[in-house]
């Protein structure tokens, strides 16, 4: 790939997704580029770069952003946080919340919606303490084609296997052929929106807890801060954000603390694990 | 260290899970039927035990419900391996006594997420 074609997609990527690209991720952008540019019915890179300079088609600068955007997930990702929401997050919530009786959920940068399905699943099994309240779970992504698998709920024999302990898939996944559907209950827990991290959050409403794991890894220092800024304003005191293991709020914005104690998990300064 | 008896009538299943597993850091042993494995487990229980289904001699289902019933057979946690891959088989498997349940193919991370779940790691 010409050096100034990778320049010009990796500018785009920034602009539209946030997405930081070096030069040593030129592989990446080759290979994630190539089916893209099949699709449009281009001979390869050189066409696409020139087409994305002549022609601002949005569809085709949609499908470029969307095949960029890394679609990694799996259910009861590092298990950990998991254990976090089940044992300390949710109970100390619902002690807090027990007048208004409601708890709204986001999992950012959703990708096909395995965390929002793990936490359904897990709510699901605390239904009988749940019962009465209105809780909520929504999951955004940039991707309009991640949204639709989110909703769908419909993954491959692979993905079930990734995480989910069989007694889960047996209890909550209908067999269709070599795929597998998350059922109908748990699906209605969940709703889906095409979102940009980067866009105005407003609209989205307030949340107690936010997963945004393995999302800002792929940001520069700048772009990083503007995302936990926008977070932070769509949060209370004592709501929770869970970001990655390889990621830290230290240095980017003091808007946010570490829980004591609890590894990945942070808040504006009211949740405390304390008696 | 934790042992690991698989029980596969491919040589080469055997070969490979044997090769992850000990990279897992498990004593591996090898059964090529559910026999076989028998024998092995009268002689010591092992920590874990990796299951194929369909096998010569005496398949893995059978294998798992006279394990269940032996003296001390309830120890090893008990992680079916196989192309059996619908439902059914999978609730046969869990009425049987099985912690956990791999679909082939299966790869190193598969294989270490199951083994995590059911506490081996």
């Amino acid at each position: 790939m010409r050096v100034e074609d990778f320049d010009m997609f990796s500018t785009l990527l920034k602009q539209r997704s946030g997405l930081v690209l070096t030069r040593d991720k030129a592989y990446l952008l080759e290979s994630r580029l190539m089916p893209v540019a099949r699709k449009w019915n281009m001979k390869g890179l050189e066409e696409l770069a020139i087409t994305v300079r002549t022609r601002k088609d949005e569809a085709l600068l949609r499908d470029i952003t969307e095949a960029m955007t890394t679609n990694e997930s799996s259910f009861f990702r590092d298990q950990k946080p998991f254990d976090q929401f089940r044992q300390l997050v949710l109970p100390r919530l619902m002690a807090t919340r027990a007048a208004k009786r409601s708890i709204r959920i986001w999992s950012a940068a959703c990708s096909s919606g395995q965390e929002a399905y793990s936490l359904a699943m897990i709510l699901n099994d605390e239904a009988a303490k749940l019962a009465g309240w209105r809780v909520e779970i929504v999951g955004t992504d940039i991707s309009a084609e991640m949204v639709e698998r989110s909703k769908a709920g419909v993954y491959t024999q692979f993905e079930v296997q990734r995480g989910l302990p069989i007694t889960m898939l047996v209890k909550h996944f209908k067999q269709n052929g070599d795929k597998w559907q998350i059922s109908p209950q748990l699906r209605q827990m969940a709703s889906f929106r095409e979102w940009n991290l980067l866009g105005d959050l407003s609209a989205l409403g307030q949340f107690d807890i936010v997963f945004c794991r393995n999302v800002l890894i792929y940001f520069d220092g700048p772009t990083k801060g503007k995302v936990l800024e926008g977070i932070a304003r769509q949060m209370p005191q004592d709501g929770v954000l869970y970001l990655g293991g390889a990621e830290t709020v230290l240095g980017i914005t003091d808007k946010f603390k570490p829980v004591d104690g609890q590894r990945g998990l942070y808040s504006l300064g009211g949740f405390s694990t304390g008696p | 260290m934790k042992s690991c008896l698989v029980v596969d009538d491919s040589r080469v299943v055997r070969k490979v899970a044997r090769k992850i597993l000990e990279e897992l850091n498990f004593a591996c042993t090898e059964a090529e039927d559910g026999k076989q494995a028998m024998e092995t487990c009268a002689v010591q229980m092992p920590d874990a035990i990796l299951l194929d289904w369909n096998m010569p001699v005496m398949n893995g289902i059978e294998f798992l419900r006279r394990l269940r019933k032996m003296s001390g057979g309830d120890f090893p946690k008990v992680v079916f391996c196989t192309t059996e891959n619908d439902l059914a088989h999978i609730q046969e498997a869990l009425s049987a006594g099985a912690n956990e349940y791999i679909m082939k193919p299966f790869d190193s991370d598969i294989i270490q997420t199951k083994f995590a779940q059911v506490g081996l790691l």
